[in-house]
């Protein structure tokens, strides 16, 4: 099982092996493996399959930054997920993974005719091959795009585990916990600041991990690190494991994912999978370090072939030989040193190639007294072997001419093109990069966040010297927050100091044209892609990232974005500042939908508002809907009753008996002042001065623009104060509206603004017998047409209770709003509702409501108008105060497209078939011109369960109001529908019914 | 997300406490039936649109529930000032000067 471990090598814990399963096959590691290292410990390299070409793909890095061996993961019920990085997952006893991308299995995959097929994939493909015929779009096309589509399988099940959040504040976060960042976090650390230190590995110690051999103050590597991470825990820095700082946003706000239980068996009760950290930090230091760069050549990606850097952590980190014969090539120095580790630990290291003809001279002594062959100023052409790297051909290059190839056995190729800065979260602050020629990479240059980037991750190398400039970095930020801290100085002894040169694509003897050297392993771009993109006229790097996918997959282009931009460069024949860098975007890795969301889930989610009354129409069967925020009781079914039935019912008995209504959620403000009246006057269309008090009116409010934004009825209470209502999902619109003209546009009005919607429960019943329901309850006011007419209202008391009593009606019957103290609410309703048994009376929801309304013709916000409809458009011009000198929107209305006779105007519509419209109908004046027909309008209510004898619809319909009785036409998919411009009001045209009778 | 200073509570508080209002310094004429057409349509609909230090309006709607003014830079996101809506319009070079 552990073939490749080597003994005494690795920080895994041999004394404890752990069992999982891959592809349903058992495999031992140890605690501390990954399912990748555990995997290539027992020889098994192959453990995916690429995404377009479906080539056998194993591991090519050992950390986060992955392309190829994405896995599933199944960490019990309900727990799967795919696209795993399998060097990122730890492994425990009874985890079940599963490669992907596959079909029928891993070694033998159907799919991997696309591999055959590869003209077809081109760069651009997207846009190519799928094109024509037209007919094959449908039926071929776009289902092989959808099946092919995406590596892993999305889970299926509703996700078990809890996500959370937490705030976190401190003087200075250090980003990256390898020798840089323990630098900084040791000059920080002690000093009375807050310091927090994050590693999205499962340990600290970054390149010190896969570097056990070097002396650091003359103590062994790892001594030093396990005392020095001991050391700064004890001075109160705060260290974070497991924990990725995701991303990095204004004011030095970084979001950090941590990860709580993905590596343990067993889950512990009350413990989140993982916990987004947001943190707001005073200084931030960014040492992210740099990751490695593949070479570019013909058979790249076989398993077996990695990033040389990646060996050399597999073997010193987790024990484990890569391959018993490596080669190994390289255009940087620090391939040679993993090239030793492996032969020391008892590989047999086959070649080192290196693309340069200048290696440093130690490099090639250590290299010979290893008896390792040497082939400088050499090429690498072809590789082979179909599940894993059999044989490597090398070819000398002479004055840039290719030499006759030469195949050598191996069972692992090492690679490395040297090394890029991580400038993920530098890019997230706008930082601004520099490109260096030397380097041949993008360096960083300004902030404008409090921030500071050090180590590798600016370009320098060796680990003395990062060791020294986490420490000064770091004091240079203590600085700015008025520390003064003196950069400790570090002695590192045996250190791997080294430089390297930056390749293309690898010279070959072979056809360009027929090169499978991917850049981006992840989406399968070849070198060859990203030149035809250049060919086919694309300029910019961004331009050329989408039309070959280069650097778009989950792996962000960490690995791929220089290679591809070196290459797009020189297709270009320009230097690639001048053809850019695409922008680094958060989330640094890839992330649950889970962090992000958090507690937001479920009941959750949103906030949902109950009335007083809600428990009542709960337990009394309603059924509810969402309107804002608010929860209303929709309709309420009696046994066997669908929807239409029972609106059908609560109509009837409404507009014969009395309904009673929850119309709690209605919004309300207060408007009290010295200048109430004013304000009103400016804010509402309608004349507010001449009102009387105890009289209410129906309130219109416009933008400025002159559309309608909402209305409701408005009473006047007393000279000073007004009952502002509105509707129930435009109160704190309306509220924000009326503040904002108050604080800054008439500061001078004495006015003072409050939102009462939550402090009244509001009890509207309508129909014939509302008023002789009401009367017993209302001891102080005669509710007569004399006394208490239509549109009238009053402080008084209701069946004990203190209440404001409006008669309105949004029915078209005789309508009463009771408000009485929100927390009354039940049980006035509950006292007439026992009261109404005699009368028949019937509880209705919003469904009726809407109905009984649009029988009368009256608009509902937000569906009769769309923010683009006048009072005009509606026939309610009466409802505009003319002799104002000013009212919000007033101007507005003036505008010459506001006073057009042929706007799209709200009319009533009878079908002549007398079937329903269906809401949002587009109408059409002629039914018989060609498609595209021009639409001169659309349905914006419309029933059939009401009092009417047939259903009724409102539309709004160009130039409507001059076409009473015209035809206008429906056209829907089956047939079209005729139907007649009419009146918008169907029931009760002389609102006779709104009269109280006098009792006989 | 961004810290604003309210320049009323005198508090640098974290964004999800205020909202947006648009462009700051845009006056609603006192007699807007006298405005023509062409004023009208400039107070209505034309802004600025500028790139860099933008006056603009905020309100603290979860907590004082002012308006108030702000210079913030809409490039960098970094807020110049904040202050009471009614006062004068800051002098754009002092402030940056300031910063720098």
């Amino acid at each position: 099982m552990n073939k490749y471990r080597v003994k005494g090598r690795g920080r895994v814990d041999t004394s404890t092996p752990v069992t999982f399963t891959f592809d349903g096959k058992s495999y031992t590691g140890f605690k501390g493996d990954t399912v990748a290292s555990a995997l290539l410990a027992s020889g098994t390299h192959l453990m995916g399959r690429s995404f377009k070409y479906h080539r056998p793909r194993g591991p090519v890095a050992a950390g986060s930054e992955e392309p190829n061996a994405l896995i599933g993961t199944r960490r019990g019920p309900g727990r799967f997920e795919p696209n795993t990085r399998a060097t990122v997952q730890e492994i425990w006893d009874g985890l079940k993974t599963t490669s992907q991308n596959k079909f029928p299995s891993l070694k033998w995959d159907v799919g991997a005719v696309n591999d055959a097929a590869y003209m077809m994939f081109s760069a651009g493909f997207y846009y190519k091959t799928f094109m024509w015929p037209r007919s094959f779009w449908d039926k071929v096309y776009e289902p092989f795009i959808r099946a092919a589509a995406g590596l892993g399988v999305a889970p299926s099940e509703e996700d078990p585990d809890t996500y959370a959040s937490r705030n976190l504040h401190c003087d200075v976060l250090i980003v990256g916990a390898g020798p840089t960042g323990i630098a900084a976090a040791r000059t920080a650390a002690g000093k009375g600041l807050s310091v927090v230190l994050v590693d999205e590995n499962t340990e600290m110690g970054g390149t010190l991990l896969s570097e056990p051999n070097m002396d650091i103050d003359n103590i062994p590597a790892w001594d030093w690190l396990a005392a020095e991470l001991a050391s700064l825990e004890a001075a109160g820095v705060k260290m974070m494991t497991r924990t990725t700082a995701i991303g990095y946003y204004h004011q030095n706000f970084i979001g950090m994912v941590e990860k709580l239980t993905d590596h343990l068996p067993n889950l512990p009760a009350d413990t989140p999978r993982e916990r987004m950290w947001h943190v707001r930090a005073k200084h931030v230091v960014l040492a992210q370090g740099a990751l490695e760069k593949p070479l570019i050549f013909h058979g790249n990606d076989r398993p077996g072939i990695m990033l040389a850097g990646s060996a050399q952590t597999y073997l010193n980190r987790y024990g484990v030989k890569v391959g018993t014969v490596p080669a190994v090539v390289t255009s940087h120095d620090s391939a040679w040193y993993a090239a030793f580790d492996l032969h020391d630990a008892g590989a047999a290291v086959q070649v080192i190639v290196d693309t340069r003809s200048n290696v440093p001279e130690a490099l090639r002594d250590a290299a010979k007294s290893r008896n390792i062959s040497i082939k400088i100023n050499h090429t690498v052409t072809a590789t082979s072997g179909r599940l894993r790297i059999k044989r490597v051909r090398i070819n000398p290059v002479t004055d840039g001419n290719v030499g006759r190839g030469e195949w050598i056995n191996c069972d692992a190729l090492l690679m490395s093109g040297g090394w890029t800065p991580s400038l993920h979260l530098f890019s997230h602050t706008k930082g601004s990069l520099d490109w260096n020629d030397d380097l041949s990479t993008f360096l960083p240059k300004d902030t404008p966040e409090d921030c500071v980037i050090a180590g590798a991750s600016r370009g320098l190398w060796g680990i003395e010297t990062v060791l020294a400039d986490g420490a000064a970095r770091a004091a240079a930020s203590l600085a700015k927050l008025g520390v003064s801290a003196d950069p400790q100085s570090y002695t590192v002894t045996h250190d791997r100091t080294g430089s390297g040169e930056t390749m293309r694509e690898l010279p070959t003897d072979k056809s360009a044209g027929k090169a499978k050297a991917f850049v981006d392993y992840q989406n399968d771009v070849t070198a060859k892609d990203l030149r035809l993109a250049v060919r086919e006229g694309m300029r910019s790097i961004e331009h050329v990232k989408r039309y070959t996918t280069n650097g778009m997959a989950t792996d962000q282009g960490k690995m791929s974005n220089i290679n591809g931009l070196n290459i797009a460069a020189d297709a270009l024949g320009k230097k690639q500042p001048e053809v850019g860098l695409t922008t680094f975007r958060p989330p640094y890795t890839p992330t649950t939908f889970g962090a992000f969301a958090g507690y937001h889930r479920g009941d959750h989610f949103e906030v949902e508002r109950k009335t007083q009354i809600d428990s009542w129409a709960s337990e009394e069967g309603a059924v509810f809907e969402p309107v804002g925020q608010w929860r209303r009781a929709r309709y309420f079914p009696q046994a066997g009753e669908d929807m239409d039935a029972a609106v059908r019912r609560e109509c009837a008995a409404t507009r014969a008996g009395v309904g009673m209504f929850d119309a709690s959620t209605l919004g309300k403000v207060e408007v009290v002042g010295p200048d109430a009246v004013e304000f009103m006057n400016r804010m509402y269309t309608n004349p507010w001065t001449k009102l009387a008090n105890g009289r209410c009116r129906y309130g219109l409010l416009l933008g400025d623009d002159g559309y309608i934004i909402d209305d409701g009825v408005i009473g006047r209470m007393s000279q000073d104060r007004f009952h502002v209502t509105t509707t129930t999902g435009g109160a704190a619109r309306v509220l924000n509206m009326m503040e904002d003209y108050l604080q800054t546009e008439w500061p001078d009005l004495n006015v003072w603004l409050t939102s009462t919607t939550e402090q009244w429960s509001t009890i509207a019943l309508n129909g014939p017998n509302a008023a002789k329901l009401l009367q017993p309850f209302v001891e102080d006011t005669l509710l007569t047409e004399d006394v208490f007419p239509h549109m009238s209202c009053k402080e008084c008391t209701v069946a004990g209770l203190p209440a404001r009593l409006f008669r309105v009606s949004f029915t078209g019957e005789i309508g009463f709003e009771i408000n009485v103290p929100a927390h009354y609410g039940r049980t006035l309703w509950e006292q007439l509702w026992s009261a109404g048994q005699d009368l028949g009376i019937t509880a209705y929801g919003t469904e009726t409501m809407h109905v009984l309304r649009a029988e009368k013709g009256y608009i509902i916000i937000g569906q009769d108008t769309d923010g683009t409809v006048t009072p005009y458009d509606c026939a309610m011009g009466w409802a505009i105060g003319k002799k104002k000198p000013d009212f919000v929107g007033m101007r507005g209305l003036a505008r010459p497209d506001l006073q057009d006779p042929n706007r799209k105007q709200l009319v009533g519509l009878l079908t002549d078939d007398q079937s329903k419209l269906e809401e949002g109908a587009q109408i059409v004046f002629d039914p018989d011109q060609p498609i595209p027909m021009t639409m001169v309008g659309h349905v914006t209510s419309s029933y059939d369960c009401g009092t009417t004898d047939r259903p009724i619809a409102m539309a709004l319909v160009q130039g409507g109001h001059a076409k009473m009785g015209e035809k206008v036409y429906i056209p829907m998919s089956d047939r079209t529908i005729s139907a007649t411009i009419t009146e918008t009001v169907f029931v009760d045209p002389d609102n006779s019914r709104l009269k109280i009778q006098p009792q006989v | 997300m961004l810290l604003i200073h309210c320049p009323y509570c005198k508090e640098t508080l974290p964004e999800v406490e205020f909202s947006y209002a648009g462009e700051a310094h845009i006056v609603r004429p006192d007699r807007p039936a006298d405005q023509t057409d062409e004023q009208w349509e400039e107070f209505l609909f034309l802004r600025s649109n500028v790139k860099g230090p933008h006056f603009e309006r905020w309100r603290h709607l979860h907590g004082c529930g002012r308006f108030f003014n702000a210079v913030r830079d809409t490039v960098t996101d970094r807020f110049h000032a904040t202050y009471k809506a009614g006062e004068t319009r800051p002098d754009l070079s002092e402030l940056l000067k300031d910063e720098t």
